[in-house]
């Protein structure tokens, strides 16, 4: 039996949690093609093929060079109808999330979201997906031949030991009933590390008293090599744009490790971080209730406290 | 314009998550149900459309008869009439096959519903509920305007957002800040008891997945606590105990 991953392309570049879609499923099934579109760095290829992919599909087509929901959608129900593919693993993503969805129409397959670990084929097909918000997981059957599984991040641990991977140029159908949403622009921050892409990952709250005082934050995340993010009431604020929330109405973030500064810890935000392997809370209230939710914590001044983490989290790296 | 939005009837986000019979069920005792909170702002927008460009709101809920008050909520914040499919919404594919139908029957220009429902986050409904229609899905959506037959989107993405235009009709998830939450009036509330609420049954029962079994995480051991003088010894354990550095 084979598998298909879809690996999204970003800026040339293939997306870390697209690897751990390949390797998730390389880990099911013995033969892995992954599948992605548009313009792709040399190198970034062989990511792919290390990841476990013994083969990839490349929709070169000049139509399909930018993200489109419908168009890939399609292309990929057309490549697993002719791989005879019998599971779909991508990343969770603005773009995976409803492609899958679609997938699953047009292909009869399952679709089942949020996968945070391998599956347990022992009896039949089952995943342990994340609900509510990360407060608990739900043991899914999932049934049927055609399977789509769109993971959360850390579901996998990315293989870097795989065979390069055999390129073949893929040339779908295009329909013109998929080109109908047209992308007029986008605003993006470039070259910082994506939120929900990030191992690690720095987050201020109220506590920063206002958006000037953000470079300490944004020099602990240098140190750290982390993406940035804000609570709520930061980005309701406008000291941060929306992208950067992290909480139940929010971004979802699972890193390595999260560090809240200044951050109570109110219910809705930690739905949003509590997927995170470890959690440092910097708060001068020692009573906060982020405290319980914390593995590290540091009770003090923040004002104080980042800037001599920063120095510390320096010298420790060298 | 005729709108269809879809509501979802969840735990409010402040809910003790617990499971009962041998954790196959989740515990409502003692949790308040809500309208879904993305779902609200859906609600909301489409409030605001129908006072810009005149039409009707139609709202419909996949679930059973304990989901009216929720349903009737809806209906006083502004929406016209309501659909019920009287089934438990067993998962994302059975729904949006419900959905669909009643999409298909109602031919709106617009369905909005919730980026995700917050119990099962599957994010999965809308788009393919666009993909049964044979119609575009736009998810998260932050901002919705219509101009005639067009609309103009602005939908979130990593790291920033994506401005698109589309012809009517299509699918939206929608969070904020699309809208401001509506809270239902006394005229609303009043009026909300004599609109139509119409309940029917579902028209295929298909369903792709089931839940075995639910779990809770694993208990958090007790935090470790530094000082401002002691952050050093704080970097040695991310070093090397929690090996993130």
């Amino acid at each position: 039996m084979s598998a298909l991953a879809f690996v999204e392309i970003d800026e040339g570049k293939v997306r870390k949690s697209s690897l751990e879609a390949v390797s998730y499923a390389s880990e099911v099934e013995s033969e892995v093609t992954a599948i992605l579109f548009g313009q792709v760095e040399a190198g970034e290829l062989d990511l792919i093929g290390a990841a476990g992919a013994s083969k990839i599909l490349h929709g070169a087509d000049e139509q399909l060079a930018q993200p489109n929901i419908m168009a890939y959608a399609s292309a990929i129900g057309e490549a697993i109808n002719t791989t005879g593919a019998s599971l779909l693993v991508l990343a969770k993503s603005s773009l995976g999330d409803p492609v899958s969805a679609r997938v699953a129409i047009k292909t009869g397959a399952s679709l089942v979201s949020n996968v945070s670990e391998l599956p347990d084929t022992s009896d039949g097909f089952k995943v342990k997906r994340s609900i509510y918000t990360g407060k608990a997981f739900a043991l899914t059957v999932v049934k049927g031949d055609r399977k789509i599984l769109t993971l959360k991040k850390n579901a996998v641990s990315i293989k870097e030991d795989g065979d390069s991977a055999q390129v073949e140029t893929f040339t779908p159908t295009l329909n013109d009933g998929d080109f109908g949403v047209k992308v007029t622009s986008q605003e993006k921050a470039t070259g910082e590390v994506l939120l929900p892409e990030a191992d690690i990952v720095v987050s201020g709250g109220r506590g920063l008293k206002g958006p000037e005082n953000w470079g300490m934050i944004e020099d602990l995340a240098k140190a750290l090599g982390a993406a940035t993010g804000c609570s709520k009431p930061v980005s309701d604020m406008d000291w941060r744009p929306h992208h950067e929330h992290v909480g139940q109405t929010g971004v979802k973030v699972a890193p390595s490790l999260y560090v809240a500064v200044g951050i109570s810890g109110a219910i809705q935000h930690l739905a949003g971080v509590n997927s995170s392997k470890n959690i440092l809370v910097i708060n001068k209230d020692p009573e906060a209730p982020f405290f319980k939710a914390a593995d590290y914590g540091i009770a003090g001044d923040a004002f104080e406290i980042v800037p001599k983490l920063t120095e510390a989290i320096k010298a420790q790296k060298g | 314009m005729k709108i269809l939005v879809c509501i979802t009837h969840v735990p409010d986000t402040t809910s003790k998550i617990a499971f009962v019979e041998n954790n196959t069920q989740f515990d409502k005792s003692g949790v308040q149900f809500i309208i879904g909170p993305y779902d609200d702002y859906a609600l909301a927008r489409a409030v605001e459309l129908k006072e810009q460009h005149g039409g009707s709101i139609t709202v419909v809920n996949v679930g059973e008869v304990e989901t009216e008050p929720i349903i009737r909520k809806a209906l006083a914040i502004g929406a016209d009439d309501a659909v019920r499919i009287n089934a438990f919404p067993e998962d994302a594919f059975f729904v949006a096959n419900q959905i669909a139908q009643v999409a298909k029957e109602g031919a709106y220009d617009l369905i909005l519903m919730g980026r995700e429902s917050i119990d099962f986050n599957g994010g999965q409904v809308h788009s393919m509920v666009g993909e049964m229609l044979g119609v575009p899905s736009v998810s998260p959506v932050m901002k919705l305007d219509i101009e005639g037959e067009t609309a103009k989107i602005a939908r979130e993405i990593e790291g920033g957002k994506e401005y698109m235009e589309l012809a009517l009709p299509f699918v939206a998830g929608c969070q904020e800040p699309i809208a401001e939450w509506k809270i239902p009036n006394m005229r609303g509330i009043m009026s909300a008891r004599s609109k139509p609420l119409e309940v029917l049954e579902p028209t295929d029962n298909e369903v792709k997945t089931e839940v075995e079994v639910f779990e809770l995480p694993n208990a958090k051991g007790a935090v470790k606590m530094f000082d401002a003088d002691h952050v050093g010894e704080l970097v040695d354990l991310l070093k090397n105990e929690a090996k993130v550095l």
